[in-house]
C-alpha cells in the first residue's frame, strides 16, 4: 500500500463543515424560557418546549439581531423574506417530532469566512447561514435513556461552508476562525465544552484536477478543535486506504471516538430519515427591512481579518498580528495602546510588550485581557519611557512588574526609585575606565581572546550603576576601553 | 320556554336584574345534563369545583353591585380539542387519555374572563378529523332531532348540546366545515371566523393553516356575543391578525336592502337534494323580498377544493400529530426499545381515521412527492382564493347550502371518500381563509334541519351576522325544537 | 403513482411511526390508493406562475422582545410524563447503529 503522502499527491481531500452555534440570547428562540446552561433538569421548559398540544411558536427578535450580525460580518446575502420550515424525525429529545429550522429560504446565503493561515488570509465561501432551534439532551444510562429538555428551543444558527477546505488543518482553522468571529461580534460564547459550538464534517476525496466530488462521509461528535483536525485526518487516511486497496467509499455517517482515536459507522445516509420539510404554517415569513439591517450594521466592529491585514500593513509580523486578533479585547487593547502612544512608530514595540510582558503576567494570574490591571494607555507610557531612553529595557521590565502590581504610574516609579538610564558618555566612560583599571587580569585575558569575559565587564558596570547604564553605550565604551 | 333554551341576552338580563343567580343556572344545566346526556352523549367531561366557584363569584359580584362581564352566568361547553387547565382534555383520542393540561387556551381564558360558566368538554371526531363525530374514541353523540342519526362533525358534541339545551353556547373548531356542518345537521347557528381572527393558542392543532375556533349557538345574536369575546389579536399566536375587533352587535341591523347576494353556480349545480334546494330557494326569495339583489357568480375551481383540502389538511396533521408519542404526556405503550415505543403508542393510541390521514399526509410530504402534492395543493388553494376575490367584486356575500344532505344515519358512509364528500360545500371557505356562517333555514320532510351557508370577505363577519340575522327571522326554525331526546 | 404497494404502505407507516396490524395495512393500502387516485386530478391544473398560498391573509412574522418569563417548574412540566426518574424523563434505550 502506498504511503499517505504519496496518495495525497494524487488525491485531494475535500471538506465541508456544518457548524451549529448557540446564540447568546436571554430567552429561547420560540418561547420565553431562559437559555441558561447547567440548570437542574427540565427546569427551563414551558408548554411549547414540552411540545404540549395546542402550543404555538413566537419568534424572539434577539435571535434575528444576533444572526444578522453574523450574516453581515460574513458579507452574506440577507434574504428580505425568509421562512421557517419543519424538519421531521422522531427522537426523544425532539418534543414536537419536528425541528423548526429553515430549508428553502434561509436567512443568509453566499457569505464568506476569512481564515488566517500561514500568514495569509484565505477566504472560504459559506453556502448558507440559517436559524433553527436546538433539541434537548438524551443521555444513555444502561438499558434506558434520560431526557432533559432544558436545551430544547435554544436558538442556533447553522453555518454551512462550501466544500472548499482542502485539509484537516484548514478545517480546524475554519473552526477557530468561526469561534473567534462569533465571540468577536458577541453573538455567542461558543464554548465547545458547553456544546455552544458543534461541528459536523463532510469529508470526501477526489483526484487532483477533477471537478466532480467523491462520495462523502459525514463525521459527527467532534467537540473540540483538536478533534476536528484528528478526526478529519483520520477520515482522509481511512478513505485513501480504501481507495488504494481498490474499494469504494460508502456514503455513511460516522461517529468520532476521541479516546479510541477512530470513527465508527453510525448509519447509512441512504437510510436516513426523509425529513419531509415544508414551510411551518404557524410562522409567517420573517421580514428583514433596511432600518433593521442598518441598526445591526452600526453595531459591528472592525472584523478580525480586516484588522489582521491592517496590523500586517502597519509592520507587525503576521504571527504577532494573528495572535493579537485572536480575541477582540486583545486587539482593542492594542489599538488603544497605539492611540495613546506619542509616536507613530510604536506598533511593533507595543505589540511585543503586550504579547510577552502583559500576556505573561495575565496568564500567571489567570486573568483575561478584559480584566487587565494595566490599562493600555499606562502601558503605552511605560513603553515610551523605554523607547526614548529614559530607562533601559531591563529596568522597563521591572517597572512594568511594579506598575502592574501596584497601579503606580511608570514615570513616578522611575523617579521614586531613581532608575533613570544613564546615557551620559562622559559619566559612563569614567565608570568603564575605573572598572577596567580595577580588573587588570580579566582585561588582559579578554585582550588575549577570552570573549566570554565581556559579559563580566558588562555585569560590573551594571552592578556599579544599579542596572541603569545604557547598555548600547556601555558596550561601545567597554570595547574602546578594552581595546577590542 | 325555560332557562335551558334561553339566549345569552335573556340570561344576562336576568342575572343583571338579580332575578336569576349563576348558581341556579349551574344547577339547572347540570341537572339537565344528568337527565339527558346519557342518551345524547354530548359531554366527555364535566367540570365540578371550578365552575361552582366561578358561579359563586358572579353571584358575589352581583350582590356587591360590582360590574358584571358580558357573559356572566352564561353556561357554555367547549369542544374537547380546546385545552383547559385542570380539566381533562382528550381531543377525542385514546392517545390523550387522562391528560390534564397545565394551561388554558386563549379562547377559554377569554370566556372565563367574560364570566361564562364552563360546564364541561364536549365530544368530537378524534383530533377534529371527521364529519359525524362517529370517530370519537370515547362515545357516540346522537342528533337530538333524530337519535338514529349523526349530529355531524367534527364539533358534533357541541352542536348537539346547544340544540338540546345542554348549554347556551359552545365553542367548536372548523378546519373544513366542522362547525358549520354540525350546525346545519343540528339546526343551530355555527360561525367560522376569518382565519387569524381568533387565537389558536391552546387549540389542539389539526391543520394549522385551516383551523379556527368559532361559536355554536341557537341564534345569530348569540353568535355575535360569543365572537365579541373570543375575537382579537393574541401575541401567543403568530398567525393571529393584529387588527381591531368591531362591535358585532351593531352588525345586526336587520337590513339587507341593496346587498348583492352571490349564488355560486357550482354549489347549486352539485346539489342533488330537492328539499335542501327548496329551502335555499325560499331563503333567497326571502332576502330578495327584503331588498337584497341576487347575483349569479362562478367559483370555477370549486371541484378542486376537496382534493386540495385532503392533501393540505392531512399533510399538516401528520406533522402536528408527530408529537404524540407517550413520552412526555398521554398514553404510553409497553415497549423495551425506543422504536417499538413510538410504533405501539401511536399505533394503539390513534383511531383508524387519524391513522389514515397521517399516512396520507406523510405520503404527500415525502421528498419527491412534495411538489406534486402539497405544493401543488397550495397553488390550487391560491386559485380558489382568487375565485372568491373575483366573486366578491360582484357580490357582498355568498349564499350556498351548507351540506349536500341532511343528517345521515350512523354507519351510513361506507368509505372514507364518501365521508369526505359531506364537506364539499364548506371546505373552500377554509382554504380561502374566509369567514363562514351556517344558519338554519328550514326542516326537511323528515323533520331534519337544513342549513344555509353564508360566506363573506376576510374580516367581514359583520356581513355574515347581518344577513344571517335576516335569514333567521325570515325562514328560521322559529319555535321548532328537537324532539329526539330530552324534549323541553 | 396509481397503486400503492404493500411495501410502500409499510415504509410510510414506519416513517410515521405507526404500528399497523396486517388487516390495517391491507385496508389502508386500498383506501389510500383510492384517495391518491382521486388526487391525480391536480396534476392537470395549470399552476404556472401561481405562488403557493401559505397564509390566508398576508402577514409578517411578529417579533417578541428577548425577555425571559418564568418556566414551568419541573414538577408541573413532567406531571403527565408516564415514566420519570426524578426530574428526567425515561425512555427505553436506542439500539446503537439503528434508527430510533
Amino acid at each position: 500500500m502506498a504511503e499517505l503522502a504519496q496518495l495525497l499527491e494524487e488525491w485531494e481531500p475535500v471538506i465541508g463543515l456544518e457548524v451549529h452555534v448557540q446564540l447568546a440570547t436571554q430567552s429561547k428562540i420560540f418561547s420565553p424560557s431562559a437559555t441558561a446552561f447547567g440548570a437542574p433538569p427540565n427546569s427551563l421548559t414551558d408548554p411549547l418546549v414540552m411540545g404540549l398540544p395546542g402550543t404555538l411558536p413566537v419568534f424572539n427578535r434577539g435571535v434575528l439581531e444576533l444572526a444578522l450580525k453574523l450574516g453581515i460580518a460574513t458579507a452574506s446575502q440577507i434574504r428580505a423574506k425568509s421562512r421557517f420550515a419543519r424538519k421531521h424525525y422522531f427522537y426523544p429529545d425532539l418534543p414536537k417530532g419536528y425541528q423548526i429550522s429553515q430549508y428553502d429560504e434561509p436567512l443568509c446565503e453566499n457569505g464568506h469566512l476569512d481564515l488566517i493561515l500561514g500568514g495569509q488570509v484565505k477566504r472560504v465561501r459559506l453556502q448558507r447561514i440559517h436559524l433553527e432551534e436546538d433539541a434537548g439532551k438524551n443521555t444513555h444510562v444502561g438499558a434506558v435513556s434520560h431526557v432533559d429538555l432544558n436545551r430544547a428551543g435554544v436558538p442556533l444558527v447553522e453555518v454551512v461552508s462550501a466544500p472548499e477546505l482542502t485539509s484537516a488543518e484548514e478545517a480546524a482553522e475554519f473552526m477557530r476562525a468561526l469561534h473567534r468571529l462569533v465571540r468577536w461580534i458577541e453573538i455567542s460564547e461558543a464554548d465547545m465544552e458547553k456544546g455552544q459550538l458543534r461541528c459536523d464534517a463532510n469529508v470526501s476525496v477526489r483526484r487532483r484536477g477533477e471537478d466532480r466530488l467523491g462520495t462523502r462521509t459525514e463525521l459527527k461528535n467532534i467537540n473540540s478543535f483538536r478533534f476536528v483536525q484528528n478526526a478529519i485526518e483520520h477520515e482522509i487516511a481511512r478513505q485513501l486506504r480504501i481507495i488504494d486497496g481498490g474499494g469504494r467509499i460508502e456514503r455513511e455517517t460516522r461517529l468520532w471516538d476521541a479516546s479510541a482515536g477512530q470513527s465508527q459507522t453510525m448509519r447509512s445516509k441512504e437510510e436516513a430519515n426523509d425529513y419531509r420539510y415544508f414551510p411551518d404554517p404557524d410562522l409567517p415569513p420573517l421580514v428583514v427591512d433596511g432600518p433593521t439591517m442598518g441598526a445591526v450594521l452600526r453595531t459591528l466592529p472592525e472584523l478580525p481579518a480586516a484588522r489582521f491585514e491592517r496590523y500586517v500593513r502597519g509592520g507587525l509580523a503576521p504571527d504577532d498580528a494573528r495572535t493579537l486578533v485572536g480575541e477582540r479585547a486583545l486587539a482593542d487593547y492594542f489599538d488603544a495602546a497605539i492611540a495613546a502612544h506619542p509616536s507613530e512608530q510604536g506598533a511593533k514595540t507595543l505589540a511585543n510588550w503586550i504579547l510577552t510582558e502583559l500576556l505573561g503576567a495575565l496568564n500567571a494570574g489567570g486573568l483575561s485581557i478584559a480584566h487587565a490591571p494595566m490599562p493600555p494607555d499606562r502601558l503605552s507610557r511605560l513603553v515610551a519611557l523605554v523607547e526614548n531612553g529614559t530607562i533601559s529595557g531591563k529596568i522597563g521590565k521591572e517597572v512594568f512588574e511594579e506598575s502592574y502590581r501596584t497601579g503606580e504610574e511608570p514615570r513616578a516609579i522611575v523617579e521614586r526609585r531613581g532608575v533613570q538610564q544613564i546615557s551620559d558618555e562622559a559619566q559612563l566612560w569614567a565608570i568603564v575606565e575605573r572598572i577596567v583599571a580595577n580588573n587588570p587580569r580579566q582585561a588582559q585575558e579578554f585582550k588575549n581572546g577570552k570573549d566570554g569575559l565581556f559579559g563580566f565587564f558588562v555585569g560590573q558596570v551594571m552592578k556599579e550603576t544599579q542596572g541603569r547604564a545604557n547598555p548600547v553605550i556601555t558596550t561601545d565604551l567597554l570595547h574602546r576601553a578594552l581595546g577590542r | 320556554m325555560s332557562l335551558e333554551l334561553w339566549s345569552i341576552a335573556e340570561i344576562a338580563q336576568r342575572i343583571h336584574a338579580g332575578e336569576l343567580t349563576a348558581a341556579r343556572v349551574l344547577d339547572t344545566m347540570q341537572a339537565r345534563i344528568q337527565n339527558v346526556d346519557r342518551e345524547l352523549g354530548a359531554y366527555l367531561a364535566l367540570d365540578g369545583d371550578r365552575v361552582r366557584a366561578d358561579a359563586a363569584e358572579i353571584d358575589r359580584k352581583r350582590m356587591a353591585g360590582e360590574p358584571l362581564p358580558p357573559l356572566a352566568g352564561v353556561p357554555v361547553s367547549l369542544k374537547d380539542n380546546l385545552v383547559t387547565e385542570g380539566l381533562a382534555t382528550t381531543a377525542g383520542s385514546k392517545i390523550l387519555q387522562g391528560w390534564i393540561p397545565p394551561y388554558d387556551a386563549t379562547v377559554v381564558a377569554r370566556l372565563r374572563a367574560a364570566g361564562a360558566l364552563v360546564l364541561g368538554k364536549v365530544n368530537l371526531d378524534e383530533f377534529g378529523m371527521g364529519s359525524s363525530t362517529e370517530r370519537s374514541a370515547y362515545k357516540k353523540t346522537r342528533n337530538p332531532w333524530d337519535t338514529s342519526r349523526v349530529p355531524g362533525g367534527s364539533s358534533g358534541g357541541g352542536a348537539a348540546a346547544v340544540a338540546a339545551g345542554l348549554c347556551t353556547a359552545s365553542l367548536g373548531t372548523d378546519t373544513g366545515g366542522s362547525i358549520r356542518q354540525p350546525a346545519a345537521f343540528c339546526g343551530v347557528v355555527g360561525l367560522k371566523p376569518t382565519y387569524g381572527r381568533v387565537s389558536r393558542w391552546g387549540v389542539i392543532a389539526y391543520a394549522s393553516s385551516l383551523d379556527q375556533v368559532g361559536p355554536l349557538t341557537r341564534s345569530v345574536a348569540d353568535a355575535a356575543a360569543m365572537l365579541q369575546v373570543i375575537a382579537g389579536h393574541d401575541p401567543h399566536d403568530s398567525t393571529s391578525l393584529p387588527v381591531p375587533v368591531p362591535s358585532y352587535a351593531q352588525a345586526l341591523t336587520g337590513d339587507v336592502r341593496g346587498l348583492r347576494i352571490g349564488l355560486p353556480r357550482e354549489y347549486y349545480e352539485g346539489l342533488a337534494d330537492a328539499e335542501i334546494r327548496a329551502a335555499l330557494d325560499k331563503t333567497i326569495a326571502a332576502l330578495v323580498e327584503r331588498g337584497a339583489v341576487k347575483v349569479d357568480v362562478t367559483l370555477p375551481h370549486t371541484q378542486l377544493a376537496l382534493t386540495a383540502y385532503y392533501i393540505i389538511a392531512p399533510a399538516e396533521a401528520s406533522s402536528n400529530l408527530a408529537r404524540y408519542d407517550g413520552i412526555r404526556y398521554g398514553k404510553r405503550a409497553e415497549a423495551t426499545d425506543l422504536l417499538s415505543l413510538y410504533m405501539k403508542s401511536r399505533g394503539e393510541g390513534f383511531g383508524p381515521e387519524v391513522k389514515r390521514r397521517i399516512m396520507l399526509g406523510t405520503y404527500a410530504l415525502r421528498s419527491g412527492y412534495y411538489d406534486a402534492y402539497y405544493k401543488k395543493a397550495q397553488q390550487v388553494r391560491a386559485l380558489i382564493k382568487a375565485d372568491f376575490d373575483a366573486a366578491f367584486e360582484q357580490a357582498d356575500v355568498l349564499l350556498t347550502p351548507t351540506t349536500p344532505t341532511t343528517a345521515f344515519r350512523f354507519n351510513a358512509k361506507a368509505t372514507p371518500l364518501e365521508m369526505y364528500q359531506a364537506d364539499i360545500f364548506t371546505l373552500a371557505c377554509n382554504l380561502g381563509g374566509l369567514p363562514g356562517l351556517s344558519v338554519p333555514c328550514g326542516l326537511s320532510s323528515e323533520g331534519l334541519p337544513i342549513g344555509a351557508q353564508l360566506l363573506a370577505r376576510p374580516l367581514d363577519e359583520a356581513m355574515l351576522l347581518r344577513v344571517g340575522g335576516v335569514v333567521e327571522s325570515a325562514v328560521g326554525l322559529a319555535g321548532a325544537r328537537p324532539s329526539g331526546v330530552g324534549g323541553i | 403513482m396509481s397503486t400503492l404497494t404493500r411495501k410502500e404502505v409499510e415504509e410510510i407507516a414506519l416513517l410515521a411511526r405507526l404500528h399497523l396490524e396486517a388487516s390495517e395495512l391491507e385496508a389502508l393500502q386500498g383506501e389510500l390508493t383510492a384517495i391518491l387516485d382521486h388526487f391525480s386530478a391536480l396534476a392537470a391544473v395549470d399552476t404556472t406562475d401561481v405562488a403557493p398560498m401559505t397564509h390566508a391573509l398576508p402577514i409578517e412574522l411578529p417579533l417578541r422582545p428577548d425577555v425571559v418569563e418564568p418556566s414551568l417548574p419541573a414538577s408541573a412540566a413532567l406531571a403527565a410524563a408516564p415514566k420519570r426518574e426524578g426530574d428526567l424523563i425515561v425512555v427505553p434505550a436506542i439500539i446503537p447503529g439503528s434508527d430510533p
